[in-house]
């Protein structure tokens, strides 16, 4: 839809969107009958010499009625909402891709484990802006920042994570459909904020694997 | 309090004044400015949000390092919602509420004859002038006003030049006034009640100041120490929130061993809290507005104090759920996320008992009360839209998208701006002894409200299609590429918004001098304020009321009249 979730494209966006939907749902119900009734109120009980104002303070039971209730769906929301951030922000699952982002004023460094297999080594394989997922594999990314706080994005992944200078962050990912996305700079970090801009690109596991060894051949020449 | 009965000249009567109520009016009229001056901030962003990039030709001459041939460079727009939320957070919202209603109303509706400590309250306003200046003067500093945002996050706004510099000085002068009012404030509400004014005979609005006060005097402080700590990181070269290692523009800092992360705590400790600085007085403004025009007694008046008290303590609670996505323990996130959701239930009491005292009312749709009504149909989204932002794998998306941008403009313009327009329709005949148009008052009543659900309902919709906040230019991003039609519809709305708001100063003005006489008491209230002339005498009352009544007593069965005045004895 034009003004609405992107189609989400990450294993645990789907359960977002569920839990955003049953969100909608609540707050929409109550919305409408909140509203509903302010309006109805405001109709019925519009001035009327002939009918005088009733007179009263409060009625416990009510009062009682409309705490425990919204206590209630809250509760419920807050509990659902635990399970999943527990699942996306709890320790990772097994891994069989780990990815480096540096983020800096106003680029995203990425990096991948060269010939030893290791990240954080001078044979890394690095690009600029150009982050390459395989479908289907649990992608573990690593994530700082050079200078300040920049915002990585994803917004089809439903992720996203301040990048910190002096903390490394650690946000997993898991690719479910192959495609072109993009990354977006989410924190303020200076005049060229707005063009921090970094693509994704989601290709089968061979691909993947393809496009790492051309880009070590060609890191090698 | 006693020297001041005796007429002073008119330096002291109206500009160093010393009388609660002239200090009341002096922080009405400057944040009514300030709101204009945020207002006009925020139609140079809409410009630059409707039509990305396009020249505004005259504004080449205005500003021609920001807007070079009208064109906008990226800095400028960073300072323009910078200073747009700094301006209307600090000098727009916080002194229309605390500082206008709660100089102008404390005294008179408790029967006190001024504030506790006069000349404490002069100082309060008169650091916010100077506080005003210095925060603007940003503008004319080198590389500009301060374009870090509001938050002002570390480490950018100490990498950032000399206008970050006077943003800090401006939020320490205004949070010092703010303290001196509190301390007023409280030590007024408790010591100066009239006779028989009891804590639970105190009309909604002044229990909703006095807990304002009191979150305050708490969370203020936490501010100021803040943002010294920052200037320090900025000016003295100590590293509070500097990290080892950075490298900024390939110029590596030697300043090293801070946490970034710890601004944000101290920051959020103080500024969620704000956020309930900016919507309690708001909440008691509308409990006092709605019994009167309902002609019945406030539902529920014990369960409105605690339910007030309880959302001012768990906002000290909450203030992490900003930095669910910030890089901090998400373990941490759960017990902020319970305090958020918790926080519902307090404010669901108050939004049914406000509709309870409608139930079976003889309502009268004056202004004041079409701007109370109004207010609970936008702040219920603004309420609302929050249970998407509490709940953190949510949160994970909407935050800082324009998801959020809409929260929070339903919250301060929607809650804030329209309960401040309630009050100030409401109290203006006793402030200046004239009633306001009621025709124009609801005409532009209902334009803000058609206009301001245009601009900003349309914010959700961004915000879930990932269009980010404080985006320069969001044609940079192919998923954003089709959004440029709807901004451009908000651009448009946002220009008739702020054009409307000629009416009500209008109005103000032409009520202020030609407006028919109010009387004491235009809406038949119950409260002392309205036992006293329009506008009140130096010293608010000719003899100190005695109180018998609860503040609510409308439609009482068997009088003659359908409010019973808190100072009735029978």
């Amino acid at each position: 839809m034009k003004y609405w979730l992107p189609v989400a494209v990450s294993s645990y966006g789907v359960q977002v969107d569920r839990l955003f939907m049953a969100i909608l749902w609540i707050t929409g119900i109550i919305f409408i009958l909140v509203e509903g009734l302010l309006l109805w109120c405001l109709i019925r009980y519009r001035r009327r010499d002939s009918r005088p104002a009733a007179y009263f303070h409060g009625n416990t039971t009510l009062e009682l009625i409309w705490t425990v209730i919204p206590a209630c769906i809250v509760g419920y929301l807050a509990f659902a909402s635990q399970r999943l951030w527990a699942h996306i922000q709890g320790p990772p699952p097994p891994h069989q891709v780990e990815v480096g982002v540096k983020a800096e004023q106003f680029a995203w460094n990425v990096s991948y484990p060269g010939p030893d297999g290791r990240l954080g080594t001078p044979d890394d394989l690095t690009t600029i802006n150009q982050l390459h997922l395989p479908v289907g594999q649990v992608v573990l990314v690593n994530l700082s920042s050079k200078d300040v706080i920049h915002s990585f994005f994803l917004p089809q992944f439903r992720l996203k994570r301040d990048a910190v200078p002096g903390i490394t962050g650690r946000v997993w990912l898991q690719a479910t459909a192959t495609g072109h996305f993009e990354i977006v700079c989410a924190e303020l970090c200076g005049l060229g904020h707005y063009r921090m801009r970094g693509f994704v690109t989601v290709e089968s596991p061979e691909a993947f694997q393809a496009w790492v060894n051309e880009q070590l051949a060609a890191g090698q020449t | 309090m006693t020297e001041t009965h005796s007429r002073p000249g008119f330096v002291r009567r109206y500009i160093f004044s010393t009388d609660h109520k002239i200090i009341g009016i002096q922080f009405l009229f400057t944040s009514l400015t300030m709101l204009l001056v945020g207002g006009l901030l925020a139609m140079l962003i809409r410009w630059q949000l409707g039509w990305p990039g396009h020249a505004l030709g005259f504004m080449g001459t205005l500003a021609p390092n920001g807007m070079p041939g009208g064109v906008m460079v990226p800095e400028y727009y960073n300072m323009l919602f910078t200073m747009h939320g700094s301006i209307m957070i600090f000098f727009g919202i916080i002194p229309i509420l605390v500082g206008a209603f709660g100089n102008y109303l404390i005294p008179l509706k408790i029967g006190a004859p001024d504030m506790a400590f006069p000349r404490l309250n002069m100082a309060s306003y008169w650091l916010v002038p100077p506080a005003i200046a210095v925060m603007l003067s940003g503008f004319f500093m080198e590389g500009g006003a301060a374009s870090a945002g509001w938050t002002s996050y570390a480490p950018l706004s100490i990498t950032l030049g000399p206008g970050q510099t006077c943003w800090i000085v401006a939020v320490l002068l205004v949070g010092t006034s703010s303290i001196l009012g509190a301390i007023n404030y409280i030590a007024t509400i408790i010591n100066l009640r009239a006779p028989g004014m009891s804590f639970f005979r105190m009309p909604m609005s002044i229990w909703a100041l006095f807990i304002t006060a009191i979150v305050t005097l708490l969370a203020t402080p936490v501010l100021a120490s803040a943002v010294i700590l920052l200037l320090l990181d900025r000016t003295l070269g100590t590293m509070f929130f500097l990290p080892a290692g950075m490298v900024v523009d390939g110029v590596a800092w030697t300043q090293a061993g801070g946490q970034v992360i710890m601004w944000q705590h101290l920051f959020w400790f103080y500024s969620h809290p704000a956020v309930y600085i900016m919507i309690l007085p708001v909440f008691g403004i509308v409990s006092d507005i709605l019994p009167n025009f309902a002609r019945k007694p406030l539902f529920g008046y014990h369960s409105m104090v605690y339910a007030t008290s309880t959302i001012a303590v768990l906002g000290f609670l909450v203030w992490a759920h900003h930095m669910f996505v910030s890089g901090m323990n998400p373990a941490l996130g759960t017990s902020f996320m319970v305090a958020t959701m918790v926080i519902a239930v307090p404010t669901g009491v108050k939004f049914f008992n406000w509709l309870a005292t409608l139930w079976g009312g003889s309502i009268r749709l004056t202004t004041p009360m079409v701007h109370a009504c109004i207010f609970l149909a936008t702040f219920l989204i603004g309420g609302l839209t929050g249970i998407f932002l509490g709940s953190m794998p949510v949160d994970i998306y909407a935050h800082d998208t324009y998801f959020v941008v809409g929260h929070l403009h339903y919250v301060l313009f929607g809650g804030s701006l329209f309960g401040a327009f309630a009050g100030i329709t409401y109290w203006f005949p006793k402030m200046f002894g004239r009633m306001m148009s009621e025709r124009w008052g609801k005409i532009h009543a209902v334009l803000t409200f058609v206009f301001f659900n245009a601009v900003m309902f349309p914010m959700f919709f961004l915000g879930l299609a990932g269009m980010p906040r404080r985006i320069y230019d969001y044609t940079q991003y192919a998923h954003l590429a089709h959004v440029g039609g709807l901004n451009r519809m908000m651009s448009v709305s946002a220009f008739i918004l702020f054009t409307a708001q000629a009416i009500f100063v209008v109005n103000f003005f032409w009520s202020l001098f030609k407006g028919k006489p109010a009387g004491d008491n235009p809406w038949q209230s119950t409260t002392l304020e309205w036992t006293t002339a329009s506008p009140p005498p130096h010293g608010n009352f000719a003899t100190i009321p005695t109180v018998h009544h609860g503040p609510y007593e409308y439609s009482v069965p068997g009088r003659a009249t359908d409010w019973l005045p808190q100072s009735s004895p029978s």
